[in-house]
């Protein structure tokens, strides 16, 4: 007899509990990047220089603070999602490859909130 | 733990056929991406810290010798771009025989290549500007 609820096992949580959710944020996150990426290489391209002035002055629009915000985080979500698997690939050993797991997502969650932070000073911070 | 190969295998295909070498070309071109994170997450940090910050930062940035990482980053950032729609058709069932992914194939490497040498001329045809 199977203690696993039918629900389970539709939902495909296997033995790694997670089922498809790996996956599946890959796709969504590469979906968004697309626009994202292109509007931000757009933009640099189209900058008239990269002074102080000019770069915060373009970064104090509340449509480019809030894209640029969303261009850190689901950029660094889909870049801890693809290393990820490259180290589960490639890294032997469940004690170094759980290590460099744990160091990849505290380097991406610092990546994150850094960049946020940056955005939101400039962003929030006086004339610029 | 028993010895077995890693996936994906590098050495036991022919790289010069077709989609073994898109793919891992796909995986590299996202790591040396997540290296651009964080020059990006630098280049934010260096304006938030105001203008003595920036021009600080603006002298890495602008060494001559960047030019090879910003040139790697669009090689990069094109490829990853055209190889990652091509992923996303797959997810919705089409393209996967094998003919169609042998054209594919080719059509990623065309595509990028054209998009890298679009985006290239235009951050190196203006050089003065280039960051």
């Amino acid at each position: 007899m199977s203690l696993r609820a039918p629900l389970r096992r539709v939902l495909g949580a296997g033995s790694a509990h997670e089922g498809v959710h790996h996956w599946w944020a890959q796709r969504l996150t590469s979906v968004a990047l697309v626009p994202l990426t292109a509007w931000f290489a757009v933009s640099l391209l189209t900058l008239p220089s990269f002074d102080h002035a000019t770069v915060s002055a373009w970064m104090h629009g509340s449509a480019t603070a809030l894209l640029l915000i969303l261009l850190v985080l689901v950029g660094t979500w889909h870049s801890q999602l693809g290393l990820r698997v490259i180290v589960e690939d490639y890294v032997r050993g469940a004690g170094a490859r759980t290590v460099t797991l744990a160091l990849l997502t505290f380097l991406h969650a610092l990546l994150a909130a850094a960049g946020v932070l940056a955005v939101l000073k400039v962003a929030l911070g006086g004339a610029a | 733990m028993p010895q077995r190969p890693i996936s994906p295998h590098l050495s036991v295909y022919r790289m010069t056929r077709y989609t073994l070498a898109t793919s891992i070309f796909n995986r590299f071109t996202g790591v040396g991406l997540s290296c651009g994170l964080l020059l990006l997450v630098y280049w934010l940090m260096a304006v938030a810290g105001g203008p003595m910050a920036q021009a600080r930062a603006q002298r890495l940035l602008g060494h001559p010798l960047m030019r090879i990482v910003y040139a790697a980053l669009i090689v990069s950032f094109c490829y990853h771009l055209v190889a990652g729609i091509r992923h996303l058709v797959w997810d919705t069932g089409h393209g996967l025989e094998r003919a169609q992914s042998q054209k594919s194939a080719w059509l990623v490497v065309a595509v990028s290549i054209a998009l890298m040498l679009a985006v290239g001329w235009c951050v190196f045809a203006g050089a003065g500007r280039a960051p």
